[in-house]
C-alpha cells in the first residue's frame, strides 16, 4: 500500500477523481445560484435547505472541503516533484510548439482559482458561520438573495470574481478532459468527452459571470 | 548558409557548463544536423580546441542515440524524425541556433551534449521483457494467434526507440510516454500477459525512483517522438497500473 501512495500514478489518479468530484459540484453551485437571477424565492428556500440540513451541514460538506483539500496539496505536492525533475532549466524551451498555455500552466490557474477560493470563503461562508454560530441569529429562510446581491455592489469584487472565473475556466479546459486520461480512458469516447469538457467548460463560469455582473447591475434598493 | 551556432559546453559532469557561440560557414542544406557538427568540429579540431561531444550512431534514425535539444525542441523542429535525420533545409541562412542537451534530473550532463539516460536501461530491466523457455523446446511465437488490430498496437508501441526525446519536451520531465510504450508492447500481446501485473507495478516504481516528473497530459511527448507514439499508451498503462495495484 505505501509504494501505491508513494506512486505517481496513483496520485494522478487521486488528483483527477478530486477535480471531477469538483467538477460536478461546480455544476450543482451553478444550478442554485442561476435561481438568484430567475426565481429568487427558490434561492431564498433552497440556500437555507444547503444551510440547515444536517446531511449536507455535517456529512456533505466536509466531503466537499476534504476534496478541495486534497486536490488542492496534492496538486502542490506533484508540482514540487515535477519542478525537481528538472533541476537545471532549458536556455531555449519553445513549450508553445507543441502543448497549449493551458495544459503547462495548471499550477498558475489553479492557484488563481484557489486565492478566489478564499475570498469566496470568507465573503459567504465566514460570513454564514459567524451569524449562525457566533452571533446566533435565529433562522431566516428569506434573507439569502438579499445577501448574495449586495455582496456584487462594489466593483472591485465584481470584477475579481470574473477574472477569477476567466481562469477558472481555463482550468477546467485541459483539466476536465485530462483526467479521464489519467483515468485510463483514452477510447471511442475520447473526443466526445473532450468536446462536453469544452462546452461545460467555457458554459458553467460564463454562467457565474453574468450572474455576478447581473447582480451588480441590478442591487437592490430599499 | 551561414548560422550561429549557440551551443552547450561542459567539461564533464561536476563542471558548470556555458552557452558557447560559433559561427559557421559552408553549411549545405542536404547536409543532416549532425554532418554539420561533424564539419564544426573538424574546424575546431583544426584550430586546436576541443570539439563538441554529442551523440550518435546508426544515423539512420532508428537506434535512439542521438539526442539534441535544439531551439527549444528535442530532435529539432521537424517532426517524426530524430536529429540525425533532420536536414540543414529546415533552417535559413543567418539563422540562430540554440543546442543543448536533454534536460532532466534524471539524464544527468556527462560532457557536452552528451547525457546519461540509463535510467531508462534501468525501468526496461524492471519489468520491459517476457520470461521464454530458450533451452531447445521454443514455442514459435507464431503458433499463437493474434487479433490484428492488438498486433497493430503493439508493435506501433515497440517502435519507441528510447532516444528520451519525450522526457526532454515534457515541461516536467516525465517519462511516461517511454515506459508507457514498454509497458503496452508486451500489455497487448498474449506472451506478456504471465507477467503483466509485475511488469507494470515494477516499471512505474522504477521510473518514480529514477527521478522523472509527474505526466500532466500536455501531450508534448507524442508531439516531439521521432516514432510518432501515442498518448493512448499512456492512458493503457495507467489502466494496466490501476488494475495491478486492484490485484496486489
Amino acid at each position: 500500500m505505501s509504494g501505491l501512495i508513494k506512486s505517481s500514478i496513483a496520485r494522478k489518479v487521486v488528483m483527477a477523481l478530486s477535480g471531477l468530484f469538483l467538477v460536478f459540484f461546480l455544476g450543482q453551485h451553478f444550478v442554485i445560484n442561476i435561481t438568484s437571477v430567475i426565481a429568487p424565492d427558490t434561492f431564498n428556500s433552497w440556500s437555507h435547505f444547503m444551510g440547515y440540513n444536517p446531511l449536507v451541514q455535517y456529512v456533505l460538506q466536509p466531503i466537499l472541503i476534504a476534496g478541495v483539500v486534497v486536490h488542492f496539496v496534492m496538486g502542490i505536492a506533484l508540482e514540487l516533484k515535477n519542478t525537481r525533475a528538472r533541476a537545471v532549466k532549458y536556455v531555449k524551451y519553445s513549450g508553445g510548439s507543441n502543448a497549449p498555455w493551458i495544459s503547462r500552466n495548471m499550477i498558475i490557474t489553479g492557484l488563481v482559482v484557489l486565492a478566489f477560493l478564499g475570498l469566496h470563503l470568507y465573503d459567504f461562508w465566514v460570513h454564514e458561520m459567524v451569524y449562525k454560530y457566533i452571533e446566533g441569529h435565529p433562522e431566516d429562510a428569506t434573507r439569502y438573495h438579499a445577501e448574495t446581491v449586495e455582496k456584487f455592489v462594489p466593483v472591485w469584487r465584481t470584477v475579481l470574481y470574473v477574472i477569477a472565473f476567466v481562469l477558472l475556466a481555463l482550468h477546467l479546459l485541459h483539466g476536465f478532459a485530462s483526467s479521464f486520461q489519467t483515468m485510463g480512458i483514452n477510447n471511442k469516447y475520447s473526443s466526445g468527452i473532450k468536446t462536453f469538457t469544452k462546452i461545460y467548460a467555457v458554459a458553467i463560469p460564463l454562467g457565474f459571470v453574468l450572474i455576478a455582473i447581473y447582480h451588480h447591475l441590478n442591487p437592490i434598493t430599499h | 548558409m551561414k548560422l550561429n551556432l549557440k551551443i552547450w559546453r561542459q567539461k564533464d559532469a561536476k563542471s558548470k557548463g556555458q552557452m558557447v557561440d560559433y559561427p559557421i560557414k559552408g553549411v549545405e542544406g542536404d547536409m543532416s544536423f549532425l554532418e554539420m557538427l561533424d564539419v564544426l568540429n573538424e574546424e575546431l579540431i583544426n584550430k586546436g580546441e576541443e570539439p563538441v561531444e554529442f551523440d550518435h550512431d546508426c544515423r539512420e534514425g532508428i537506434c535512439g542515440t542521438c539526442s539534441l535539444q535544439i531551439n527549444g525542441e528535442p530532435h529539432g523542429p521537424d517532426r517524426l524524425v530524430t536529429t540525425c535525420q533532420l536536414h540543414m533545409r529546415k533552417f535559413k541562412d543567418g539563422d540562430t541556433i540554440v543546442i543543448e542537451p536533454f534536460r532532466a534530473s534524471a539524464f544527468p550532463v556527462i560532457k557536452d551534449l552528451i547525457v546519461d539516460r540509463s535510467a531508462f536501461d534501468r525501468i526496461q530491466q524492471a519489468g520491459g521483457y517476457i520470461s521464454v523457455n530458450t533451452s531447445g523446446n521454443t514455442v514459435d511465437a507464431n503458433a499463437i494467434p493474434i487479433d490484428k488490430h492488438a498486433a497493430d498496437e503493439a508493435m506501433d508501441a515497440a517502435t519507441c526507440i528510447g532516444c528520451g526525446a519525450c522526457v526532454a519536451a515534457c515541461k516536467n520531465a516525465s517519462a511516461m510516454l517511454f515506459t508507457s510504450a514498454k509497458v503496452s508492447q508486451f500489455a497487448l500481446l498474449p506472451q506478456g500477459q504471465v507477467e503483466a501485473v509485475d511488469r507494470v507495478q515494477n516499471m512505474v516504481r522504477q521510473m518514480d525512483l529514477e527521478g522523472f516528473g509527474n505526466c500532466t497530459n500536455t501531450g508534448a511527448c507524442e508531439v516531439e517522438c521521432p516514432k510518432g507514439i501515442s498518448l493512448e499508451n499512456i492512458a493503457r498503462m495507467n489502466r494496466e497500473y490501476l488494475s495491478a495495484s486492484l490485484k496486489g
